[in-house]
């Protein structure tokens, strides 16, 4: 489930930046490009938080 | 200026950090990914989206950027993993308990205020950004490059319903957003890139031939707009240097660094550069060159809008929020220190409204240049101060943490290093115009100096007592 769910969120961030590079060739237009980009945003927050988030001790705690 | 520990100021910040009283423990230390996360977490934010465009604003040409940032950035770099992070491995103590011991507590308090002051403004700033991108969908007209003041209804309105709901959520659930952010992360990074690399076409770069004639013709051209300075490569090196002056000769990533292995890991910080502080720079600045091509808004969601679409402005969104949230979280925290009575809610809620009144002004935002600069200024002097007193005193034949064994509560000589290098910045600044972005480097000589050369003085008397041992007071 973990491979699949790490999977899925690397799909999602092929998707964001991916079409961008295909805009610039002249393969795709901007507004599939924009589309998947949407949709690669949702993948990746759907399914990143699960394998990504843990505990961390190196986050600013109270003073700075 | 000797006084009795225990005062109810003291009390007061002690209670608030007393869980991080300690050194770091050697289980606790963490590995190198964790700190690869964080850097390239913590400076891919929304702030990201102003600063290229404004970079844009003053005229920099694409030449000066492109290396002022790249040596700008490696001095930050540098700063980092040789100034910060050394005394931050040898102490494993936080910014708080290593500035106390030097400067007393009533000093750290005066500190702690300003530096909450200072946080205030700065997720006002990172509001701001959030709302020009939540603004977009209602048609709400945006603040220009020039606008100091809220100048509509719908921005006001915005600002403050983005406001409320970013101190909301900080009241319920400041940890769980700090996760988010971590997520949130490496997707926002590559919202940049995408953004800057969809725009190219309809600049007219079709090749990487052409990238360089555009740069310099329609993307940095080297001529300002009215009103602002003309950036040259000096201006980008010492902003690329000092945007988080605070951090790392202010010495606040002490906190952050003393959980690392070794001191080495000083040099993870140049993901947080190169990702956060040129990328997504450059990106923003390609993104800004285009609203102004198509006569657009020229604003951070707007400009997100045009590269990306829904994705770039739920990217503003998130990254001003996100960024937002532990910065009011540890405004409160500061500002816990004058209110000890109050529930944490309700001093995140203070904080917060404050913050959302700053948000307001557009100034905030669209000058983020000229604050970010007076931001680490103001903090610097502290680090000077560590610095001297870990490094230089001791070499010196005299005592570190001298407020800590004397149980001072306000150190003169740190008080003074602060306030005159201050001063003399602003000496500097209004008797040769040199401005603020360069303050910094003379700045942090001139605390240092003070530092020691009164430390002198108020040690000498103690170093001439025979009843006074100096011996293995150093660490």
């Amino acid at each position: 489930m973990r491979h699949l769910l790490k999977a899925s969120s690397l799909v999602g961030l092929g998707m964001t930046v991916v079409p961008a590079f295909l805009v610039y060739s002249g393969a795709l237009t901007w507004d599939t490009h924009v589309a998947l980009m949407a949709v690669g945003a949702v993948l990746w927050f759907a399914t990143a938080p699960f394998w990504m988030v843990k505990e961390n001790a190196t986050h600013r705690t109270t003073e700075q | 200026m000797t006084s009795e520990h225990g005062t109810t100021i003291t009390e007061r910040l002690d209670a608030i950090n007393e869980f991080d009283r300690d050194p770091v423990s050697e289980e606790h230390l963490q590995g190198p990914g964790n700190f690869i996360g964080f850097y390239s977490g913590e400076h891919v934010a929304g702030t990201e989206f102003v600063i290229g465009p404004l970079f844009v604003a003053h005229g920099v040409s694409a030449g000066d950027l492109i290396l002022g940032l790249l040596v700008g950035n490696f001095l930050a770099v540098l700063s980092w993993a040789f100034i910060c992070a050394p005394i931050a491995v040898r102490t494993r103590l936080n910014l708080y308990w290593k500035l106390r011991k030097i400067t007393g507590p009533r000093l750290l308090f005066l500190y702690n205020i300003v530096n909450a002051l200072m946080f205030c403004f700065l997720a006002g700033a990172m509001i701001s950004v959030a709302a020009t991108a939540v603004g977009i969908p209602f048609n709400i007209a945006m603040p220009g490059l020039n606008d100091l003041y809220p100048n509509t209804i719908g921005w006001v309105v915005t600002v403050l319903l983005v406001g409320a709901v970013v101190t909301l959520l900080a009241i319920l659930g400041f940890k769980q957003i700090a996760r988010f952010s971590k997520v949130a992360a490496p997707w926002m990074f590559l919202v940049f890139v995408a953004c800057g690399i969809a725009a190219l076409p309809d600049l007219g770069v079709n090749s990487l031939a052409d990238f360089w004639t555009v740069a310099n013709e329609k993307i940095w051209t080297g001529v300002p707009v009215e009103g602002r300075v003309h950036f040259t490569f000096w201006h980008i090196l010492f902003f690329a240097w000092f945007t988080n002056m605070a951090m790392h000769i202010g010495m606040a990533d002490m906190t952050i660094l003393r959980y690392a292995k070794k001191w080495q890991y000083g040099f993870f910080s140049a993901f947080g550069m190169y990702l956060g502080h040129y990328v997504a720079w450059i990106a923003s600045g390609i993104l800004v060159a285009l609203a102004i091509q198509n006569s657009s808004e020229i604003a951070p969601g707007p400009i997100a809008y045009l590269g990306a679409g829904l994705a770039g402005l739920a990217a503003v969104v998130i990254a001003g929020w996100t960024t937002a949230n532990p910065t009011i979280y540890r405004a409160g925290l500061a500002m816990q220190t004058i209110t000890p009575n109050w529930k944490r809610w309700k001093v995140t809620l203070a904080v917060g409204v404050v913050t959302s009144v700053a948000a307001l002004f557009p100034a905030l935002m669209m000058r983020l240049l000229d604050f970010v600069a007076l931001y680490g200024l103001v903090l610097m002097p502290m680090g000077a101060v560590i610095f001297a007193d870990f490094w230089l005193l001791p070499r010196l034949g005299l005592r570190q943490d001298y407020a800590d064994w004397k149980e001072i509560a306000l150190s003169w000589p740190a008080a003074s290093s602060w306030i005159l290098s201050l001063a003399a910045c602003w000496g500097i600044n209004a008797a040769w115009g040199l401005e603020i972005f360069f303050l910094g480097l003379p700045g942090w000589f001139l605390a240092t100096a003070i530092h020691i050369a009164f430390s002198f003085v108020q040690q000498g008397a103690a170093r001439r007592s025979p009843q006074e041992s100096y011996a293995g007071g150093n660490a």
